[in-house]
């Protein structure tokens, strides 16, 4: 019973990470670049969401209110690749990862000078109540989680599957120059994936607000979502999600059942023993192209 | 007027200087051939016709229009579409959605006709239309790469050493194939090509490119009458009749 407990805690949890490792991935993908600032997005998009909704600030209801901050953080992603990250075309990738994380220190800056560095609480229609099944407890905010991230998996499957557009961004991260030749236009796809993972994000911040309070400190969730991609093989969206579940079910686990200090480490060590063993991540494409 | 005028265009690589003024037309209908040897700039060339790169001087046109310094998304629109060297295919996407791929750039939804055209010409990617295009042979990604650029229906397509690493076989068939392009669909094409035997025997005339300058034009006829064609690009052996060494031989054009 503990152990179901435990688990099902741990997949939602897990979820979060994930949505944040798609992020990641989905920027990867492509642009072949890392955006470190992917948690603060996250972070950020929480706190947009808190103005919209909080009774304290704009007050709208919960739905339309969440809404409306993925579509304002898709918005700010877009504008972020097409008036910063555009201009560093051409430059070493190391610029980007500077580039990204000085963004992040931005979004933490304005984020604490709008809504201040006190936790805050989200006002969600659900957090708090909870279900017993058969003996084992689970909170309404865990089964919206992974009701929430199993619907925008598919979501996503089916843009990347299904549309045109999403095909397009398929080929490009496939082979950028022969996606230029096609016609795609690749620089706006590119801000598009960008305002794309943003919404991500801030649909990630949500689910996580709604578990507990936030602080503009909490993007250095990031870090395990990093984990989460490495260890799905960074190319691969699926494998960012369960990358992400994987370290969710670990952390409560480990922290329960194996000495003090393990779960603190236990994100890194995964990756770091499927770096060492699978370095291609345990869910990677295989590379094959012909020459 | 000539479907592309080429005019005095030069482009770079940082410092390295690519593209030393070229100057060419190709006109409506025709097969035109650019020969020249590793490194003289012909991808180069191609490339910034279809708006990958930039020239630095120079101007280019395409039906009447400007295209340099045209984004390569704009100038597909226009009817330009670009066969690039090495098999450039997307490689986890099947046959079939490469070739919906190529019709990016174009209105509408349904290229169903299209892609059985593809097909007509190219049957073995019938065969193999839901394969990955990563798992196709060398030869077999080429002819998707045409058929890809097939799809956009152009009205100039610029095919970049379309022979590479095929068969001598394989290379006669997909000449075949674009003579036939160029006389069923009437695409103009702008084709460059190593092997200067199939190239002068498919376009109508030809262009020598070196170090970045266009040193000789003319019909393929001539070219393939010409001694230094017939020396530096085709092999023939010179008759040597006033007892003139081979390595004293110079390139007339220099
Ligand atoms: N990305 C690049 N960076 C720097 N120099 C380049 C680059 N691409 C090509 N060059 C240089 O530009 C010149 C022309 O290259 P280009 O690829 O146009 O030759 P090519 O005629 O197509 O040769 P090939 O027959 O081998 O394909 C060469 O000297 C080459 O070294
Ligand atoms: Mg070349």
């Amino acid at each position: 019973m503990e152990v179901l407990q435990l688990l099902i805690g741990g997949i939602a949890t897990g979820c979060i990470y994930g949505l944040v490792a798609l992020g990641f991935v989905l920027i990867y993908k492509a642009t072949e670049g890392v955006n470190f600032a992917q948690g603060d997005m996250m972070m950020f998009g929480a706190f947009l969401a808190l103005g919209f909704v909080n009774s304290g600030h704009m007050g709208l209801p919960f739905l339309p209110g969440v809404l409306l901050a993925a579509i304002v953080m898709g918005g700010v992603g877009y504008g972020i690749d097409r008036v910063v990250v555009r201009q560093l075309f051409g430059q070493p990738q190391f610029s980007l990862v500077i580039l990204t994380i000085a963004l992040g220190f931005v979004l933490r800056f304005v984020a604490g000078t709008i809504w201040g560095y006190t936790p805050v609480v989200l006002e969600t229609p659900y957090s708090g109540r909870s279900l017993s099944l058969g003996g084992v407890i689970i909170g309404y905010e865990d089964i919206i989680t992974i009701l929430v991230t199993g619907v925008l998996t598919l979501l996503l499957w089916a843009f990347f599957a299904k549309t045109r557009l999403g095909l397009a961004a398929q080929a490009a991260s496939q082979n950028q120059m022969a996606a230029y030749i096609v016609g795609v236009p690749v620089q706006r796809l590119n801000s598009i994936i960008w305002g794309l993972s943003g919404a991500v994000a801030t649909i990630a911040g949500v689910l996580y607000a709604s578990k507990g309070a936030i602080d503009p400190n909490i993007g250095l969730l990031g870090i395990k979502a990093f984990a989460a991609a490495v260890i799905g093989g960074f190319g691969s969206l699926p494998g960012a999600l369960l990358g992400g579940i994987l370290i969710g079910v670990v952390e409560p686990l480990a922290a329960r059942y194996l000495p003090s200090g393990i779960s603190q480490m236990s994100p890194y060590v995964i990756m770091l023993v499927v770096l060492v063993t699978r370095p291609n991540g345990l869910f990677s494409q295989i590379q094959a192209k012909k020459v | 007027m000539s479907v592309l005028e080429v005019r005095n265009v030069e482009a770079f690589y940082g410092a390295i200087m690519a593209l030393r003024g070229v100057t060419l037309d190709v006109e409506e209908g025709e097969i035109v051939t650019i020969l020249g040897a590793n490194g003289a700039g012909k991808t180069t060339l191609m490339k910034t016709v279809s708006g990958l790169m930039d020239p630095e001087k120079g101007q280019i046109t395409f039906d009447g229009k400007r295209i340099d310094h045209t984004d390569p998304d704009r100038i597909v629109r226009m009817g330009l579409a670009h066969v690039p060297e090495g098999r450039e295919v997307f490689p986890y996407l099947t046959v079939e959605e490469n070739l919906r791929m190529g019709a990016y750039a174009r209105k509408g939804r349904d290229f169903s006709d299209d892609i059985e055209l593809c097909y007509g010409y190219f049957p073995i990617l019938k065969e193999r239309r839901n394969q990955p295009a990563g798992t196709l042979s060398g030869g077999q990604q080429q002819m998707l790469a045409i058929g890809r650029g097939l799809m956009a229906r152009p009205r100039l397509m610029l095919l970049d050493e379309p022979s590479l690493g095929l068969s001598p076989l394989l290379t006669q068939e997909i000449f075949g194939i674009i003579k036939r392009l160029n006389a069923e669909q009437g695409v103009t094409m702008l084709l460059v090509e190593q092997n200067a035997h199939v190239a002068l025997a498919t376009a109508h005339k030809g262009f020598v490119l070196e170090m970045g300058r266009i040193v000789m034009a003319g019909s393929s006829e001539m070219l393939r009458n010409s001694p230094d064609i017939q020396e530096f690009y085709l092999g023939r052996k010179e008759e040597s009749q006033r007892g003139q060494k081979r390595w004293k031989r110079r390139k007339t054009w220099r």
